[in-house]
């Protein structure tokens, strides 16, 4: 792929500048002409970005570097922080009208996805609210519009109202709410025929259904792929129809997204749903904090980096980077560590989180098999207080107890304890290294 | 004389109709595009760093693409520099020139490999959505009124109501189509199509594929397995792999070209949905950073609103309302 990882990118800008403990204003200027790069790619607005990475500088001048981070990590903190907030909290919520039914118009562009999602908005208001929907084909324009909603109907064994392709979009939302009323149905969920924003006369017979159905929710079906024009599209829909919400399809695919943030920055709407796949349940709510990272480029490592934070205990870290100097690390240390990785969740999980670990040669099919790991825990912790502060004490009948004590073989001992002996070794040339440095500490696993 | 007026004698002395629609199917590509760059040769006399950054930003807007605007704006800023070029209008030429040059790579743009004898098998690709079962319609109505036997394969067997979409398509070109139910092999109708296109001595057999995304490995497979059905039972077909993308789309095309070129050797590009769009800048990213061909443009919702792409008209739609208001 033409880009990499806006953390990656912004790790090799900083290299000069790392180790320091402030971000200065011209190095924030240059990793702003990153972040800017990876926004475009992503096909975010260009006047969006400008106005993200204005507001952006701003916050990152002068921030203090956490100790933990690299002043990399910390700008796409900020930058990942900035994004998220922009795009808002989790909205999938739809509209109850206390007088049934309540009607959902779905509205956009050619070939979006709105009749694929008007299904899948209906199986979710069945399955996950015990609704009871009337789906309304009112695209009498594209060929087998209606009977592809038809199908949709016959598949979720929802029923799909149509008048054929003779009437006008406004009489079919007519009868539909009459029949829905008749039948019980609690939500309509009208789905209008893909249109230019540009084309007058299709965008007021919108105008037009929308003053007969009188709906409750206007929903704006965006594909995820689309480019610069994200924002004309939002705006124009929204200026006609005073939309409440917008729906972002297949991004199941590889796209970034960028659509995403335009839309919201110009429009104010809220991203409600997310379409993830061709079935008919491939409907998610919308995560800003997901579609942050994916904008950025970046896998998940921001919430790896919390993750580390949180889990990390600053003061612990300290005491065992002494430790490690002075070579009195113990078995004790040893356990506490593995928690610590283990607090931050499953392995392979981590390194999926990790950008571009994907790629790395050997790590590519890597399965790190999380009972090794506990088979070491139950090691250790068939060891008594003494043999783990000391472990020189280990004899060979104390290494067979040990092994009876957690049910694994005596080689299997043997090794934890040599490895355990070279890894202090190379802990005190690593602390020899970066003695008077004080560098962060790092896991001994990572 | 400039660049842009030999373009404009060229085509106003031919007067065709090809060219108005190029001109009425862009003019909101143009308007945007064309009044954008005037307004900032307005408040720009001088060619200096701001215009160029500002001209990068109208470019990035329309959906160019940030590696190829770069390399662009960089060309233009040798020009700028070898030819002492100081007044921004007179800059105005040197980018359409640019713009043209990068779209002019070979002369394959609007030109299928049709076959003179024997049959021509065109197969359809693309994303969810991007009007390939309507392209199949409009190429068909097209081969249709230039006296070909022309005959569609419904090989969307996935998406509710794709086949009976072709079916209308088919029934408004005067066209049969070839068809299996919903949710059968894809690559069965296609084995079926093929040996009916066959049996009736058929000039062109259209091919229409479900829409998928890149990304999915298995549905790529799937559409190899149907290439190859098409290479087995005819010699040298398919002839042309053509890819439908959709105009508004971003950055993500270069993606699809890349990744559906790889798996099926997408011989050239569709561009769907022209005339909505104030973009289309994708073309020069496709063009500039991957060598395919454009082979047709849609520029409006008609039966016939499907034209070849012709680089020399792109541009000249683009660029028609900058020129005469720059006289």
């Amino acid at each position: 792929m033409a880009f990499e990882g806006l953390a990656d990118r912004l790790q090799n800008t900083l290299k000069k500048i790392r180790g320091k403990g402030k971000v200065s204003e011209a190095d924030v200027k240059e990793m702003m002409r990153e972040v800017r790069l990876a926004l475009l790619e992503a096909d975010v607005n260009f006047k969006v970005v400008k106005d993200f990475i204005k507001r952006v500088t701003e916050r990152a001048v002068g921030q203090e570097v956490l100790s933990s981070l690299t002043p990399g990590q910390q700008v796409v903190k900020v930058v990942h922080d900035e994004l998220t907030s922009l795009m808002g909290g989790e909205q999938s919520k739809i509209a109850v009208s206390n007088r049934p039914p309540t009607i959902i118009m779905m509205v956009g562009l050619q070939g979006a996805g709105k009749t694929t999602m008007s299904g899948k908005l209906a199986n979710h208001l069945r399955k996950r609210h015990n609704r009871k929907p009337l789906l309304v084909a009112a695209d009498i324009y594209r060929p087998a519009a209606i009977n592809q909603l038809e199908t949709l109907g016959k598949q979720l064994d929802i029923p799909v109202f149509s008048l054929g392709d003779k009437v006008s979009p406004v009489e079919i939302a007519r009868q539909a709410i009459m029949k829905a009323k008749e039948d019980h149905n609690d939500y309509v969920i009208i789905d209008t025929a893909g249109r230019l924003h540009i084309d007058e006369e299709l965008m007021d017979e919108l105008s037009q259904v929308k003053e007969m159905a009188n709906p409750h929710e206007i929903f704006l079906v965006v594909d995820a792929m689309t480019g610069q024009d994200a924002v004309n599209v939002a705006q124009s829909f929204n200026e006609q129809l005073a939309l409440t919400g917008a729906i972002l399809t297949k991004l199941d695919g590889d796209t970034r997204g960028g659509a995403a943030l335009s839309i919201k920055a110009v429009t104010g709407l809220p991203i409600k749903f997310v379409g993830m796949g061709e079935k008919m349940d491939a409907l998610e709510p919308f995560h800003p904090d997901r579609m942050a990272s994916r904008i950025l480029g970046m896998g998940d490592v921001l919430t790896l980096i919390e993750k580390a934070q949180t889990s990390v205990d600053e003061e612990k870290a300290k005491e065992l980077e002494k430790k490690m100097r002075d070579m009195s690390f113990t078995f004790d240390d040893f356990l506490e560590q593995m928690g610590q990785v283990k607090k931050l969740g499953p392995l392979d999980e981590l390194l999926g989180m990790l950008p571009g670990a994907a790629k790395m040669k050997g790590l590519k099919n890597i399965q790190i098999d999380e009972k090794q790991l506990s088979h070491v825990e139950a090691i250790i912790q068939s060891m008594t207080k003494h043999e783990r502060e000391q472990p020189e004490i280990i004899n060979a009948s104390r290494r067979k107890r040990i092994a009876k004590g957690s049910g694994r073989t005596v080689q299997e001992v043997n090794r934890l304890i040599k490895q355990f002996e070279d890894m202090k070794k190379m802990m005190k040339q690593m602390a020899g290294m970066t003695k008077g440095k004080k560098k962060g500490f790092k896991l001994p696993f990572m | 004389m400039s660049f842009l007026k030999k373009l404009k004698e060229k085509f106003t002395t031919q007067s065709d109709s090809v060219t108005e629609k190029f001109k009425s199917g862009l003019s909101k590509t143009r308007n945007s595009f064309a009044s954008k760059v005037n307004d900032l040769m307005k408040r720009y006399r001088k060619v200096d760093e701001e215009f160029f950054e500002e001209l990068e930003e109208i470019l990035i807007s329309s959906d160019v693409g940030v590696h190829t605007v770069m390399d662009l704006i960089d060309e233009l800023k040798d020009v700028a520099r070898s030819r002492n070029i100081q007044d921004t209008n007179e800059l105005k030429s040197a980018i359409s020139e640019k713009l043209a040059e990068m779209l002019h790579k070979d002369d394959q743009d609007g030109h299928l490999n049709m076959q003179e004898s024997g049959m021509t098998v065109i197969l359809f690709v693309g994303v969810n959505g991007v009007g390939k079962t309507t392209s199949i319609g409009k190429l068909a109505y097209r081969f249709k009124n230039e006296g070909k036997k022309v005959l569609l394969a419904a090989g969307d067997t996935f998406r509710a109501g794709a086949i009976e979409q072709l079916e209308v398509w088919g029934e408004r070109a005067g066209v049969d189509v070839i068809k299996h139910q919903q949710g059968s092999d894809p690559a069965a109708v296609i084995y079926d199509s093929v040996k009916a296109a066959k049996s009736r001595n058929v000039d062109v057999l259209l091919c229409d594929t479900a829409g998928r995304l890149q990304n999915k490995v298995n549905l790529m497979k799937e559409l190899e397995k149907i290439k190859r059905v098409i290479e087995r039972e005819v010699p040298g077909a398919p002839h042309e792999v053509l890819l439908v993308v959709d105009a508004t789309t971003g950055q993500n095309a270069m993606s699809q070209a890349k990744i559906f070129g790889e798996s099926t050797d997408v011989s050239g590009l569709i561009l769907t949905k022209l005339d909505g769009t104030a973009k289309g800048g994708i073309v020069l990213a496709i063009r500039h950073e991957l060598d395919i061909p454009v082979k047709f443009v849609g520029l409006g919702e008609k039966i016939d609103d499907l034209e070849p792409f012709d680089p020399d008209k792109f541009v000249y739609g683009l660029f028609a309302g900058l020129e005469e208001e720059a006289e």
